[in-house]
């Protein structure tokens, strides 16, 4: 229940209230003696509030006749919140290792944990924030504008995007994506993309995401190397695809201690067909799931619906969805309307791409994503003060919010 | 509290209102039978109304049955009059996933009794203009708010009337002063706005002007639900038909609580049943204009935009906003188009052969993915630099062409395919494909089941016209 914020604000109503009480209560008297319907279950409320002692003397007096129906003082009823109950909730995934831990990592994260839908605080506050991970890739690749002005500098060097981005962008992660490996592009073996992973690894001390090239093959072949390599930092690898040699993939992830990204295309039951595949090697513990995320306009809706679903069904019991979510919230900068130039009513891009992104990202928050994979840096800031917004168990402060009406904007 | 209410989408079956319709199978209302027209009812595909035997006097009890059964979750609210009027609320469900959402948030843009005339007609007008073609629908804006910041009765009037000349569009009247908000009615006494706002300490005469002039009212109260809910059962026994709740919208650590109220509320009536919070209600992202400082115009739209996006997500049914730029609020207009959408229909066009202009054998051949706005983009470029080609649509199950390519749903297989076919073998005598720049990864294997050769275009179709002038040779 809300209460007022100042105490002085709170004396004043108080004293008001009682009065207001008393002539409520008269009210309902009234309408009784004139056969209307009466709401019980206020009655109860005023009662429980604890001025009933000094009411219901009063309530005996006689009821003032021939009153129209209307009531002459504020009624007063109780808001009561709807909590639900949730027999199952969201399992949580550590990523990253510190040294202890058989890592190099002096920062680590939890995400999910959810025993509620996402930001219900009125029933559950959220036990771990949802972080952001930004992307960093190992070659050069097309770029929008917007982007390009702030990575200029960096593209082709991972280890100082990566460090741009945990120290200008306040990233909590960073995605290094080893497309070199691509057979379409460099074809570049899974040794020399593991160099790159080497030099990150110097360059910043956040938990890594390592992102592979689609090629359902290469990419078996890069992730082994990358465990081989690299065991017990808790990478995430991102991702294992239902057309990977998943049984292969779980194995060796499992035996280097990482963590994997489960990756279906909008589909919930293939996310829980991929899933099962994992636990025969894998525990719960080590999946996160990603249900593929589409640009605003460009099948959002899809996407938000399907990962809302996914959220109150592993809330409602359905274990295989159970997991913290991961959106590659990049996508957004496939919507044309992110990244064109349009016509003047609509610029400027530079404004309008980042805020393309920030409506997806936020949208997604909404649906329960816990780790986001991102772009732009006003868009990456935004997120993350939204979230700190959400989770700081601050009260808003009515005292003020009449003021709208006059602000001179 | 309030009294529980029928009407959950879940409960509802075609039997329970089968029972109660005339059964005469007569056929008027465009369905097979009686039972055809329950189902279409329980789907909310048809109006109650279009039963016409229904509609006599004798089935007068079973016709309120029906309407009761049918009743929405939160009511439905008409703001402003004439073709340009709005429905707020009408919600069945909480989740999007449970059934199409119903009348989309409606978006309000303020001006000032204070602001000159000709910047209250160029706001006006602005927002009476704004428009976005997207995938077949137009975007709009659908209201103004007026607000009386110089707290004047008679500059009110005068805005309301300068607002009400210029547009058709709904208003929104915004003062606590009873005598404003009556100087602005009387500017547009027949005109319906909405009323903002009724609250604890003006409810009465507030009450009093929305009856007189039949017209809604916003009731507020600021981060206190069981305030708020107190408010609008005073104003419902005092006789106000159409309430409209505003649980405050704060910005930054004030988010939290905005969130959440909204949530209750919408939990409560699409749950709970519980018909005081089960109005339309109010979000103001206008808010963020409070205390702005020194703080950039720029990044108070961006904040702006993005609290309406999340309303927009988190059950708002009207939102008033300040900032008026295109760049920030084209996100959230088209947001709440894919919120508002069905989602049990993939957006997807028939696949099948396109033809553009008059192309002739040795025209361009392109292939692109059924997903609406993939396909819609597609063609307005070629449409609009008026050239000559043929388009096979492939059936990538309603994917864009990335995510097409990367889940597996627009393969090689299905390219080779569609190509076989549409019958473009017959039509050109060349055998050269133009494939999406974003489905590169699959040209390889599309040349080798179709015997085609593909050339890989621009990753946008922007550049279609470019591409298929400097590159293309039968």
């Amino acid at each position: 229940m809300t209460h007022h914020d100042t105490d002085k604000k709170k004396d004043a109503e108080g004293l008001q209230l009682s009065d207001e009480l008393l002539s409520a209560l008269g009210k309902f008297k009234q309408i009784e003696l004139e056969d209307f319907q009466m709401d019980v279950k206020d009655l109860q409320i005023i009662f429980e509030a604890g001025a009933a002692g000094q009411i219901m003397p009063k309530l005996k007096l006689p009821g003032v006749a021939g009153l129209s129906g209307k009531p002459t003082s504020m009624l007063q009823t109780a808001f009561l919140p709807p909590i639900e109950k949730y027999p199952n909730s969201i399992t949580t995934v550590k990523l990253g290792a510190t040294k202890s831990e058989g890592g190099t990592r002096s920062k680590t994260f939890t995400i999910g944990g959810e025993v509620s839908p996402a930001f219900y605080s009125f029933e559950n506050s959220m036990p771990h924030k949802p972080i952001v991970t930004l992307d960093v890739f190992d070659m050069e690749v097309p770029l929008s504008k917007a982007v390009k002005m702030h990575v200029k500098d960096v593209v082709g060097d991972p280890a100082a995007w990566a460090k741009l981005a945990v120290e200008k962008f306040g990233a909590d992660m960073v995605t290094m994506h080893l497309i070199s490996v691509d057979p379409l592009l460099k074809d570049a073996t899974p040794k020399d993309a593991c160099k790159t992973i080497e030099k990150v690894l110097q360059a910043v001390d956040v938990p890594l995401v390592i992102g592979g090239c689609g090629d359902p093959v290469k990419d078996t072949a890069l992730f082994e190397e990358v465990c081989t390599q690299f065991p017990g930092e808790r990478f995430l690898i991102s991702s294992v695809t239902l057309d990977m040699d998943v049984e292969k993939c779980a194995k060796f992830i499992k035996k280097a201690g990482h963590a994997v990204l489960s990756f279906t295309p909008m589909d919930l039951n293939l996310a829980r067909e991929l899933n099962r595949r994992l636990y025969d090697h894998l525990t719960r513990e080590d999946i996160v799931m990603d249900l593929t995320t589409a640009a605003l306009g460009y099948g959002l809706d899809y996407a938000f619906t399907n990962m809302e679903r996914a959220r109150i069904g592993g809330l409602m019991g359905d274990v295989e969805l159970a997991h913290p979510m991961s959106s590659g919230t990049t996508n957004a900068w496939a919507a044309r309307e992110a990244w064109l130039k349009m016509s003047a009513e609509w610029e400027p891009r530079e404004l309008r791409g980042p805020l393309w992104e920030v409506t997806t990202a936020l949208t997604l928050l909404l649906a329960g994503v816990d780790l986001f994979m991102m772009m732009h840096p006003a868009a990456v800031k935004t997120l993350k003060d939204v979230t700190n917004y959400l989770t700081a168990n601050k009260k808003a402060d009515p005292a003020k919010f009449a003021d709208w009406v006059k602000v001179k904007a | 509290m309030a009294e529980k209410k029928k009407g959950g989408i879940k409960e509802l079956s075609p039997i329970a209102v089968y029972k109660n319709l005339p059964k005469t199978n007569c056929k008027e209302c465009g369905q097979d039978n009686c039972m055809a027209f329950a189902t279409k009812i329980v789907n909310r595909e048809i109006e109650l109304d279009s039963c016409k035997p229904l509609l006599k006097p004798e089935f007068a009890k079973q016709y309120a049955a029906l309407k009761e059964m049918l009743k929405p979750a939160v009511k439905e609210v008409t703001v402003g009059v004439g073709e340009k009027a709005k429905k707020i609320g009408g919600k069945l469900v909480m989740y999007r996933h449970e059934f199409t959402y119903k009348n989309p948030t409606a978006i309000a843009i303020d001006v000032t009794d204070e602001m000159p005339d000709a910047e209250v007609v160029s706001r006006v007008q602005k927002t009476d203009n704004f428009s976005f073609e997207y995938i077949g629908n137009t975007l709009k804006l659908d209201m103004i708010a007026v607000r009386s910041t110089s707290g004047d009765a008679e500059k009110f009037k005068a805005c309301v009337k300068k607002v009400s000349e210029t547009t058709k569009m709904p208003m929104i009247l915004c003062t606590y002063s009873p005598t404003v908000a009556e100087a602005g009615l009387m500017a547009a006494p027949k005109a319906r706005p909405l009323l903002y706002a009724a609250t604890a300490s003006n409810w009465k005469d507030m009450a009093e002007l929305s009856i007189m002039y039949d017209c809604p009212i916003v009731a507020s109260s600021p981060n206190d639900l069981s305030g708020l809910i107190s408010l609008a059962k005073t104003l419902q026994q005092y006789g106000v038909k159409d309430i409209v709740l505003d649980p405050g919208t704060f910005t930054n650590e004030g988010l939290a609580d905005t969130i959440n109220n909204f949530t209750m509320l919408r939990r409560a009536a699409t749950k709970g049943g519980e018909e005081l919070a089960g109005l339309p209600l109010l979000g103001i992202p206008m808010a963020a204009w409070m205390n702005k400082g020194e703080t950039a115009d720029d990044l108070i739209k961006w904040r702006e935009s993005y609290i309406a996006s999340m309303l927009i997500v988190r059950y708002a049914d009207v939102v008033i906003m300040h900032g008026n730029d295109g760049w920030s609020l084209l996100p959230l207009t088209v947001l709440r188009q894919n919120i508002y959408t069905d989602p049990r229909k993939p957006v997807a066009v028939a696949p099948g052969l396109k033809v553009f202009g008059t192309p002739d054998e040795n025209s361009p051949v392109m292939f692109t993915s059924n997903f609406a706005l993939t396909y819609y983009t597609v063609a307005s470029d070629i449409e609009s630099s008026k050239t000559n080609a043929y388009l096979i649509v492939v059936d990538a199950e309603g994917s864009a062409i990335d995510s097409g390519v990367a889940g597996r749903k627009l393969t090689a297989d299905k390219i080779a395919e569609a190509i076989k076919a549409s019958g473009i073998e017959s039509k050109v005598k060349h055998r050269r494909i133009i494939s999406p720049g974003k489905a590169s990864r699959i040209s390889g294997e599309i040349e080798e089941l179709s015997g085609w050769k593909v050339l890989v275009g621009p990753r946008d179709s922007s550049e279609i016209p470019k591409y298929i002038i400097d590159k293309w040779q039968p």
